[in-house]
């Protein structure tokens, strides 16, 4: 395809989302108005279902079938990051030691906070997802906060115990099970919110470690090895 | 008075974000960003909506710049090997 048959394809695309979009924007209820077609529909029914938590119930009872959309593209992500970013046949992996920060680079007041944060804020992140039912928040919030939670160790200065913390390949099986794990509950109907937030809570904070490893690896370990012959 | 609160956080959210735009050095910008992030969090939050306002905060503020970062980081060090 040309660059300008390209160019062709994405302006009609293009012209064809913007008119939509404006036109859907002039349809749209006044901001802060008292008119919610939607949220009063969408209440009725949480509550028929006896839930505690419109926002979950809307997310998991209502419109499971987007919810598993959204898992699907952070599932694509990762693998997508864990693909991309393999290592090629001209790099290679130094050891987690070999360079970089070790504990004697980082002040002392930032690694006891690092310490003390890591704890609490891994507490955070359970309450949030086990409550996710009741509170604000939920399995995607919750983990997000759990997979980001581990990367304190990084910042106490210490790469070797991060990685020894963080096996890649069990994160690996616990996301593909944690992603077949809710579409299957997402088929076996309503009025499942906590293991669905489990489930999701394990599927997203398993789905931050493995992208943010990958990263991690280009940026600390990976070498390439004929560096300046390649002409890329 | 929700209405004052409102503005002030709409206000926020506009400073960060041409703060962002303005900022010239990528590893700066990360920074800048996740103090956008924290903005739009306190403007959903003042929308009631403290479910996105926590996913916004959890990803805006900590992993895309953590992302961006590390990133910045992998290049510049390519760029350093290659010289």
């Amino acid at each position: 395809m040309s660059r300008r048959t390209r160019f062709a394809v994405f302006a009609v695309g293009a012209a064809g989302l913007v008119i939509l979009f404006v036109l859907a924007a002039f349809r749209l209820p006044d901001f802060g108005g008292r008119f919610h077609p939607y949220g009063e529909r969408a209440v009725t029914s949480a509550i028929a279902e006896k839930t505690k938590n419109v926002v979950s119930s809307v997310n998991f009872d209502q419109r499971a079938f987007d919810t598993v959309g959204e898992e699907l593209i952070l599932f694509a992500s990762a693998l997508g990051a864990v693909i991309l970013l393999r290592m090629v046949r001209r790099e290679r992996e130094e050891e987690a030691g070999e360079h970089g920060y070790g504990p004697a680079d980082v002040f002392d007041a930032l690694r006891l906070t690092g310490y003390l944060l890591l704890p609490v804020t891994l507490l955070v992140g359970v309450y949030i997802v086990a409550h996710g039912h009741l509170s604000p928040g939920g399995g995607f919030q919750g983990g997000v906060v759990l997979g980001t939670a581990l990367h304190l160790l990084y910042l106490t200065g210490d790469y070797p115990a991060l990685a020894r913390l963080r096996p890649v390949p069990v994160f690996e099986s616990a996301e593909a099970l944690g992603a077949g794990a809710f579409v299957v509950l997402g088929l076996a109907g309503a009025g499942l919110l906590i293991p669905m937030n489990s489930v999701v809570g394990l599927e997203v904070g398993c789905a931050f470690v493995l992208v943010l490893a990958k990263f991690f690896e280009q940026a600390l370990l990976v070498r390439t090895d004929d560096a300046g012959t390649e002409d890329s | 008075m929700s209405e004052a609160v409102l503005v002030v956080a709409l206000a926020l959210v506009v400073v960060m974000a041409t703060a962002v735009v303005l900022t010239r050095d990528p590893a700066r910008q990360a920074i800048v960003l996740s103090a956008y992030g924290v903005t739009l969090g306190v403007l959903f939050l003042v929308l009631q909506a403290p479910d996105v306002a926590l996913s916004q905060i959890a990803v805006g503020t900590v992993v895309v710049p953590l992302v961006v970062i590390l990133a910045i980081h992998a290049i510049r060090k390519q760029h350093g090997e290659r010289r």
